[in-house]
């Protein structure tokens, strides 16, 4: 019992779940909640985009991207087209899904700058074809994106609703819904590390060649890794886009890609929960230092140098090893 | 104990940054909320604005505040994301709570806040051009400059004037471009002016010779008018000068500062564009109501800051004044009173233009708000 307690699925996600829960009664304002809500989306993206990049050791410098595609079908199918928003936002995932599919099969066969590169220039396809097609996009001035509905049942941040005789504002909702599927999220990441998935990806990360070698198909594996973590993508920027109710072209933008990697890096690579508190500093922070003013980008800037000065493997990975120093140096499978 | 530790790490997290996101609740102080992109790509737009606004909140404490209070200005920078206004415009209206909001450099950051101040109920005052923001009429939200339709009015009809009915069109591609690119065709078409040729250039493109040329060489054309921003329209004027093109040309208000003429050099000479007064302070009729209210901004904020006027900086000048005009009006700062004395603003003089609100106009100017100027001799002339 306790051993399962301390593994990563149960103990983590008991602890996961008891973090979200508690959370809102700590909460004085609608804002605070936003901001939750904010670091529950980005989390759950870096979560897949983790599992590419910390699992498997392929950089991907274009996932905004993805995330954009998602928005813009979403917002654009719903809207102008008048498609149900669930309807709009699966198929919106498999388009991106398929679009990685057919993207992944040659780019991952670089390596290292060549990959980030590829990645990088797939992501600013994305984001230009976004901000010139203004007839369909609305272009660099943004597009509003109607609310989520399921069934004629629309979840406005703005509505009053009422469940099993609780009154909850829409937000309330809103962070049950995303609360909700962070908690799936990780479960779901950590499953497929824990599958024979994961150990060929972890195989390729340590050796590509050393994985081949003993039969791992590294091609297939690398492909379905990009198109789950595109997937996450998609459909957590379909959500986002339904729930600010208005998207720009920044969100598919090459500033949002080097943000969702950075926050994989300081929460730390390959370890789930790690990156989810990568998420929560890099949303939190702004908001933090906003009232540094103009010295809040060289805050923001110090804090992420001295991290990766001293804390190369990521804040998690190397609080857990300092925590657990006394007894023995965590390996990075414990980490996870 | 892992599970403890992990709860431990995110709620310690979570508590500490909990703590410093509680806002200060200050007791007598009248709050207007700010959010510019003070830095990013749109910061020619947020920086002179958020200037303006610290330079004139300090002077109207200094002259006793509004209502009896001194005004708190609480301002977040969103580095022109619409993703970050969004979450700035919620603070101001859940944790700092302030009375008042002006903000939104660009389109997309004001149309970002709409929902928000229209489901909160807080007055708002927008520094952004589209017209896409007051029309169709949002009950709490207004707006301080010209739409970039109105710049295209004003130029055609000018054109018009001068007998011109063919015209090339060039613009950038950027948002402001396009935008401008949207408006003059659909103003040509209910003129009665034809484009006869429509080209666009890249943000970046560092020579238009090709898509000029093209221009020239279209059968018909009287004029040509480029509708773009940043360092692109002082290249077209620049190869329009090599190329020889012997045609008049016309800039958008897109351009409408020192800087442009600095750039473009003697090329420039003869060029016509539409622009607020401020460029031509010194040379305004003395008859002009706005010449007193231009000029003494004008000297005020290249005294505080050593640097130019720019006519971004005086939306945001309008935009406080209306804002604290409207307080004074409604007597208190109730905020159904503040939106419906702003609504009823009439015949107010500010940089930008003479404002004239109601239920049905939100912005409150005209085309006539805009000076016809032409670059003379390296200096703006205003154009009779």
């Amino acid at each position: 019992m306790m051993q399962a307690l301390k593994s990563p699925r149960l103990g983590g996600l008991s602890a996961l779940s008891c973090v979200l829960i508690i959370l809102p009664f700590t909460l004085s304002n609608s804002f605070q909640l936003d901001v939750a809500i904010q670091v529950g989306i980005a989390a759950i993206v870096v979560v897949g985009l983790n599992l590419l990049v910390g699992f498997a050791g392929q950089i991907s410098l274009g996932h905004a991207g993805f995330m954009g595609m998602g928005a813009y079908m979403s917002a654009i199918l719903s809207g102008t087209y008048g498609w149900s928003p669930l309807l709009a936002l699966i198929f919106a995932a498999i388009c991106v899904g398929g679009l990685a599919f057919l993207i992944g099969g040659p780019i991952l066969r670089l390596k290292g700058h060549y990959l980030s590169m590829a990645t990088l220039g797939l992501g600013i396809i994305i984001a230009i074809v976004i901000n010139t097609e203004s007839w369909l996009t609305g272009g660099p001035d943004g597009l509003v994106v109607e609310p989520l509905s399921l069934f004629g049942w629309a979840l406005s941040p703005f509505d009053e609703y009422h469940l099993l005789g609780i009154s909850l504002s829409g937000t309330q909702v809103w962070y049950i819904l995303i609360a909700s599927l962070l908690v799936f999220a990780v479960w779901l990441a950590l499953n497929i590390i824990d599958s024979p998935t994961g150990r060929a990806l972890r195989a390729v990360h340590g050796s590509e060649i050393a994985a081949q070698v003993v039969g791992v198909n590294t091609a297939h594996y690398k492909v379905k890794v990009f198109v789950i973590s595109a997937v996450f993508a998609s459909v957590m920027g379909s959500l986002s886009a339904h729930y600010t109710g208005f998207i720009t072209p920044n969100i598919a933008g090459f500033h949002h890609s080097i943000e969702l990697i950075t926050m994989v890096v300081l929460g730390g690579m390959a370890s789930t929960y790690g990156v989810i508190l990568g998420a929560v500093i890099l949303v939190l922070l702004p908001q933090v230092l906003a009232d540094l003013q103009e010295f809040e980008m060289l805050a923001f800037g110090l804090i992420l140098m001295v991290t990766m000065i001293f804390m190369p493997k990521g804040l998690l990975p190397t609080l857990l090893n300092l925590l657990n120093k006394p007894k023995q140096k965590t390996t990075s499978e414990e980490a996870a | 104990m892992k599970t403890t530790k992990y709860t431990l790490a995110l709620t310690l997290t979570l508590a500490a940054t909990g703590v410093s996101l509680t806002p200060v609740q200050a007791a007598e102080t009248l709050r207007i909320g700010a959010f510019v992109s003070a830095t990013g790509p749109a910061s020619f737009l947020g920086d002179p604005e958020l200037k303006t606004l610290e330079l004139y909140i300090k002077e109207i404490n200094a002259q006793g505040g509004v209502l009896g209070q001194q005004v708190e200005l609480v301002h977040y920078d969103d580095g022109g994301s619409a993703g970050k206004a969004r979450t700035y415009v919620n603070r101001l209206i859940g944790a700092d709570k302030v009375d008042m909001i002006i903000g939104g450099s660009t389109t997309g950051t004001t149309m970002a806040a709409v929902p928000l101040v229209e489901q909160a109920q807080v007055p708002f005052i927008s520094m952004a051009g589209a017209i896409v923001i007051t029309d169709p009429v949002k009950k709490w939200v207004f707006k301080t400059p010209q739409t970039d339709r109105m710049a295209a009015t004003k130029v055609l009809q000018d054109m018009k004037a001068r007998g011109m009915t063919k015209i090339g069109l060039i613009s950038g591609t950027g948002g402001f471009g396009r935008s401008g690119h949207k408006h003059t065709l659909e103003v040509a078409k209910e003129m009665g002016i034809e484009i006869v040729a429509d080209e666009t250039y890249g943000p970046q493109d560092t020579d238009m010779t090709a898509q000029l040329t093209k221009i020239k060489s279209t059968p018909g054309v009287q004029a040509v008018f480029n509708f773009g921003f940043g360092q692109g329209p002082a290249i077209v004027t620049k190869n329009y000068a090599q190329l020889a093109i012997d045609l008049p040309l016309y800039q958008s208000h897109g351009v409408a500062s020192d800087k442009y003429i600095e750039l473009a050099g003697d090329a420039a000479e003869g060029v016509r564009l539409p622009a607020s007064p401020l460029l031509v302070a010194d040379t305004l009729p003395e008859t002009d109501p706005q010449k007193p209210v231009v000029t003494a901004y004008k000297a005020k904020f290249e005294a505080a800051y050593n640097m130019p006027v720019s006519t971004f900086g005086a939306y945001a000048y309008d935009a406080l004044m209306l804002a604290v005009d409207a307080l004074e009006r409604a007597g208190s700062t109730d905020k159904a009173k503040v939106r419906d004395a702003l609504e009823q603003t009439q015949n107010y003089v500010g940089v930008t233009g003479v404002y004239n609100l109601s239920a049905q106009d939100h912005m409150g100017l005209d085309v006539s708000s805009f000076r016809l100027l032409e670059v003379s001799q390296g200096t703006w002339k205003l154009v009779e």
